[in-house]
């Protein structure tokens, strides 16, 4: 086995290399499925706004479809739809905010059923290993049988669901992602 | 839950802690309770893709793909490597993405308010696509060190950034490419946040004299090895 290269933070001037165009509309005119608007902000210990942090998310389609190889069904996976987005933060626009589409629900065999989910990842300056997460839909009813969610307390479980906002656009969900304190949000292990 | 795990996690003896307090920023922003382990699925086993539509002409070759009117300053260098899984595999198609200061130690980006010269003529960003071996090479400028403001007199030491997508999002890796003997290296507290020596070091690429060009750049080789590689049931037996 070869050792793994250590991770170092994205440091403050990501965007330079990370985010040269926006890739946080994650779908096109053809694309299957709900529009929605997911936003949120990502905080520090003290409640503050980190305003230099990339958030990224890898979804499956409206069918719960991943557009990779090694997803079963991936030949009838949406071609319009990727699945992957991300975004940085900066004092000018505080919250990330994603238009994508609802994903469906991730069924295969030999799995326990999963609800509809954002896999999301977290960098900052500051940060020297990213952070894993995931970000679920407050309407959805397979959160009750969800794996991963039923494996946490109900408390935090809360962490990890994304509220359904009045909105006059698309259904919007707020998610913000607490790196520290009282309400810090679940990081995995994967 | 008891699913067993299919590709290797992220290895903590090789990686960073989150918090590192002589890097004053992960005080607050590092999470603080226990990681919760998360069984592997498909969401982890899968991630996105990219192709050559993805990529721009000149995307690997930071001392062409920013010029108005003349080569960017500074001492052009080649960096090369292999992207690979740990298992010893190389990934190809992985996306890997490079940013870096100008050789005045200037990133070109309106937050940097260090007083050393902008380079019109270099942006600092490359991307490109790992081949059939997982080799990648960008050609560009020896970055230089900068002053932060982590502690008194704090200097960077020279780094190129790479963002690197393998053949999952499990696979995920953000790290910085450090030159060889570099009397700042152990002054510098993200560099030293890795707490394994032998690990640290593998961030350092090393000179590579069949990669330097007579009359023309410098070479170096920095290989990445990622997390995420399938386990054989053998290995996860043992």
């Amino acid at each position: 086995m070869h050792k793994q290269t250590p991770s170092q933070t994205v440091g403050p001037f990501y965007s330079i290399g990370m985010i040269r165009s926006a890739q946080n509309d994650l779908t096109n005119e053809r694309t299957l499925g709900q529009r929605i608007i997911v936003r949120g902000r990502v905080l520090d210990g003290e409640g503050d706004a980190v305003t230099d942090a990339v958030v990224e998310v890898w979804q499956a389609d409206s069918r719960g479809i991943y557009n990779h190889p090694d997803d079963p069904r991936h030949e009838q996976a949406d071609p319009n739809f990727r699945g992957y987005g991300r975004v940085g933060t900066t004092m000018e626009q505080p919250e990330f905010t994603f238009k994508t589409i609802k994903p469906g629900s991730v069924a295969v065999e030999g799995e326990p059923r999963q609800a509809p989910h954002l896999n999301v990842h977290v960098f900052a300056r500051g940060m020297l290993v990213h952070a894993t997460t995931r970000i679920y839909f407050s309407d959805e009813s397979d959160n009750q049988t969800d794996p991963v969610l039923g494996a946490l307390e109900s408390e935090r479980r809360a962490t990890l669901i994304a509220a359904h906002v009045e909105s006059p656009d698309l259904p919007t969900y707020r998610f913000d992602i607490h790196l520290q304190g009282e309400q810090e949000t679940v990081f995995f292990d994967p | 839950m008891t699913t067993p795990k299919t590709v290797t996690s992220l290895d903590w003896e090789s990686h960073p802690p989150y918090l590192h307090e002589a890097y004053r920023s992960t005080v607050l922003r590092a999470p603080r309770r226990r990681l919760v382990p998360l069984p592997q699925s498909l969401s982890e086993l899968t991630g996105p893709v990219f192709g050559y539509d993805d990529l721009q002409p000149l995307d690997d070759d930071l001392t062409q793909n920013a010029v108005k009117n003349a080569a960017p300053l500074g001492e052009r260098i080649i960096v090369v490597g292999r992207v690979l899984d740990d298992s010893e595999r190389p990934v190809p198609n992985a996306l890997v993405e490079v940013w870096q200061a100008n050789a005045a130690g200037r990133y070109a980006h309106h937050v940097d308010q260090h007083p050393a010269p902008l380079d019109p003529n270099f942006t600092g960003a490359g991307r490109c696509l790992t081949n059939a071996n997982g080799e990648y090479r960008f050609v560009s400028i020896r970055p230089g060190a900068y002053p932060w403001r982590n502690h008194d007199n704090a200097w960077r030491p020279a780094h190129i950034h790479f963002s690197i997508f393998g053949t999952n999002f499990l696979s995920r890796l953000v790290t910085q490419m450090y030159f060889p003997g570099d009397p700042l290296l152990p002054l510098d507290p993200i560099f030293n946040g890795v707490p394994d020596e032998r690990a640290r070091n593998r961030l350092i690429a090393s000179y590579a004299h069949d990669i330097t060009q007579p009359e023309w750049a410098l070479g170096f080789r920095f290989d990445i090895v990622l997390a995420g590689s399938q386990i054989t049931p053998f290995e996860s037996h043992a």
